[in-house]
């Protein structure tokens, strides 16, 4: 505690000047917390939280089939968890190797106090909390099975992993949307967070190859490639995308005969991934700017073809540079489907928007929004972690951490 | 990108020309569109989807509102079931692009009726009987005293600008030469506020926006709408011009639920009143109204009892009126205008004959 005090005194209270600028900033500051802190838990009326929360998450999907979606929750939380366990049971250079890292436990801390309390707070039934507890439980049991018995499956074990991911997200998608033997459910009924996530991931995997592409063409010495990838970008890049996801919406009404057209949220999340893929495009573009042309030349003269040299030697380094704008970008993309709200659509803004016109729920507008931040919030701040992690993975220049 | 808009704008020309033919074609009495919703066995209707009383989400995921009520009524009077509807919800600019291209049947969507939006030279819309009646009101607060316009003389107003309701406002102002200081704001939200800030004795804007907001007060009772209607704002359900049979369909379903209520048919008592039809051979206006003799169903290519079907499905008009905006709702609407003909209101259904 000491050195603490000691750091806080050499901060914030060097000189009288500084005490009291900082003795009004604290009072400042813990004035608005107090005020918010008092509406938070006596004024507002969080009821229209509880009562809506089925149609925060997934909107308007039909009550006999939600437990498609439950069911796609336990796989993801299973394969959290065991990505989770394997990652750690085959510890990089830059680790120690331990099996439960101090971020690790103060994860799992967080997650069972989370998933205990948060269900409860927000008076659920009991089936529900039930679940919630079951899916943390799951999670920490798989988490603690995998970082245990991980090693013996060796390099193979982190590749199926790897390889359970796109396989789920197939699998999701037909639990979501029916086929194979199931009902389908019309995209018209997805909503509230899910269609926010689902909206977004898939802009965000369909663009990056599409964005890849791209910049690769942009960079050609082909001139019709090359010209075509510019006009491209440039047009994307020159219109917002509130227009685009309107001329998506009325244009294609018209072009196909009613019925024909895809459904007006695959329509917009095309829109969204064509929109992502050109400023993913020149995020990548920057990234091959970086790499020096010796890297490609050298690959070549070793013998490698063009895609080798390509796939292997220029496009990782290119897309380590890259990450950071890359991830900018699709934290921005996870915002922009607030947009889908406009067009008619019912992800979270959009959710939020008819719930706030339920007259039985008029004028809760601030408990709604500040619901809503925090959603947005929670996926940033996970595209974040995420990316952050990615790009020490990624750093060939990693010192072992002492976590 | 650029071939594509080239090819969208193409595609885009060739669709009016379409719209054009198909308009001089379906003039005749089978309804296209009619026989479309029933072979799909779903009506795809347009709402606003975010608008106290007339459409929204309740928890349960299920539509609501007076608006929502219309597209109801219309499914179980084709389709014979209230949820056999799949709602889209539509924005302002986007309203009529989606009706025009077909992707729904029903604009049920707090339209006003204007000239242009019913001429063929304009949006080309047909529109059904107006469902609402709503119009630009003022709230004041009841302790300021104020009755009518003239007792704002002098005093300031919050207005929302760049709208219809500001240049009302000033229309109204002039013509009875009154005097006032109109408080600009750029969202709904800021002129409220600004209200409730005690920063100008009264509010302007429609009354059925008044009355939702009033509701999210302090203190709603404190707060009371002004007598006065300072715009018409007939909000009403259209199809298009494409198709006259279909359009006539929707305009009698609407008009049975209000006749229902002149007839005092309601939810609870259509089966008893239908029995009663069937028994009673002398009661030819209720036998034929409720589709017990007489074709005026099949003359509109719908069931002979689509009156009962839609009444048994959302109840008269005067019963989605209160169940919405009136006040059996947080909204409590007064019927005003809204109420039927006989107590000096506009709602009036032409004979069943």
């Amino acid at each position: 505690m000491k050195p603490f005090l000691r750091r806080l005194r050499a901060e914030l209270f060097a000189t009288p000047a500084d005490a009291l600028l900082s003795l009004g900033l604290i009072a400042v500051l813990s004035l608005a917390a107090f005020g918010f802190l008092r509406w938070a838990f006596t004024q507002a009326q969080w009821a229209v939280i509880r009562v809506n929360s089925t149609l925060f998450a997934v909107g308007r999907y039909p009550v006999e089939e939600q437990w498609r979606l439950w069911l796609l929750l336990w796989l993801l939380f299973a394969a959290t968890g065991l990505s989770w366990g394997v990652l750690r049971s085959h510890p990089r250079r830059d680790r120690s190797g331990a099996l439960w890292p101090r971020n690790d436990r103060i994860a799992a801390v967080l997650l069972v106090v989370l998933g205990l309390w948060r269900p409860w707070a927000m008076g659920l039934s009991l089936s529900i909390q039930a679940r919630w507890w079951g899916l943390v439980a799951l999670l920490l049991l798989v988490r603690w099975l995998a970082g245990r018995f991980g090693r013996r499956f060796g390099p193979l074990g982190l590749r199926l992993v790897a390889l359970m991911w796109p396989v789920l997200y197939l699998v999701g998608m037909v639990l979501i949307s029916g086929g194979l033997g199931l009902v389908a459910v019309s995209p018209s009924e997805w909503g509230g967070l899910m269609l926010t996530l689902l909206a977004s991931s898939f802009a965000i995997l369909l663009c990056f190859p599409i964005g890849v592409l791209l910049a690769l063409g942009r960079r050609s010495d082909l001139p019709l490639l090359r010209w075509g990838s510019v006009l491209y970008i440039e047009f994307i890049r020159g219109a917002p995308l509130i227009t685009l996801l309107f001329l998506g919406q009325n244009i294609l009404g018209f072009l196909l005969p009613g019925g024909l057209a895809p459904d007006r949220v695959w329509r917009a999340a095309w829109v969204l991934t064509f929109f992502a893929a050109a400023y993913l495009a020149e995020a990548v573009r920057s990234g091959l700017a970086a790499v020096p042309r010796g890297q490609f030349e050298a690959a070549r003269s070793l013998g490698l073809s063009y895609p080798q040299a390509l796939g292997k030697v220029v496009l990782p380094q290119a897309m380590r540079v890259a990450l950071p704008a890359m991830v900018g970008q699709f934290i921005s993309l996870l915002q922009d489907t607030t947009l889908l709200s406009l067009i008619g659509l019912m992800e979270l803004l959009g959710t939020a928007r008819t719930v706030m016109a339920n007259p039985a729920f008029l004028g809760k507008n601030a408990e709604v929004y500040l619901t809503l931040a925090v959603l947005f919030w929670c996926c940033c701040a996970a595209l974040g972690l995420g990316s952050r992690a990615l790009e020490r993975r990624l750093d060939p220049h990693a010192v072992p951490s002492a976590t | 990108m650029y071939r594509n808009r080239t090819r969208s704008l193409v595609a885009c020309l060739l669709a009016t020309g379409l719209l054009a033919g198909c308009a001089g074609e379906d003039g005749g009495v089978q309804s296209q569109k009619l026989s479309t919703i029933t072979g799909r066995d779903k009506l795809i209707c347009g709402v606003e989807g975010k608008l106290p009383g007339f459409s929204f989400v309740a928890p349960d995921g299920k539509y609501l509102g007076l608006d929502v009520d219309v597209c109801k009524a219309v499914a179980a009077a084709v389709l014979g079931d209230p949820e056999k509807v799949e709602y889209r919800d539509l924005n302002s600019s986007e309203r009529f692009a989606a009706l025009a291209s077909g992707e729904v049947d029903l604009l049920s969507r707090n339209t006003t009726m204007t000239l242009s939006r019913d001429a063929p030279g304009g949006n080309g819309l047909s529109f059904a009987p107006t469902t609402f009646y709503d119009g630009q009101g003022v709230l004041v607060p009841v302790a300021s005293g104020i009755k009518d316009l003239k007792g704002l003389a002098g005093k300031p107003i919050c207005v929302e600008s760049g709208t219809t309701t500001e240049l009302n406002l000033a229309d109204r102002m002039r013509e009875q030469n009154i005097p006032y200081t109109p408080l600009k704001f750029q969202t709904s939200d800021q002129t409220f506020a600004a209200y409730l800030g005690d920063r100008c004795v009264a509010v302007t804007s429609d009354r059925s926006q008044l009355a939702g907001k009033r509701t999210s007060f302090p203190d709603p009772d404190e707060h009371v709408l002004l007598p006065v209607v300072m715009s018409k704002e007939p909000l009403t359900p259209a199809t298009t011009n494409g198709d006259p049979a279909w359009a006539d369909a929707v305009r009698w379903i609407v008009y049975g639920l209000m006749q229902a209520e002149e007839s005092g048919i309601t939810q609870a008592n259509v089966d008893a009143k239908l029995a009663e039809a069937k028994a009673n051979t002398n009661q030819a206006d209720l036998r034929r109204f409720l589709g017990v003799e007489g074709d005026f169903g099949k003359q509109l290519g719908l069931p002979p009892d689509f009156v009962v079907k839609a009444v048994k499905a959302v109840g008269n008009y005067g019963e989605i009126f209160d169940r919405n905006v009136g006040p059996a709702s947080p909204l409590k609407l007064d019927r005003g205008l809204n109420r039927q003909w006989k107590e000096g209101g506009l709602i009036y259904s032409p004979p069943f004959r």
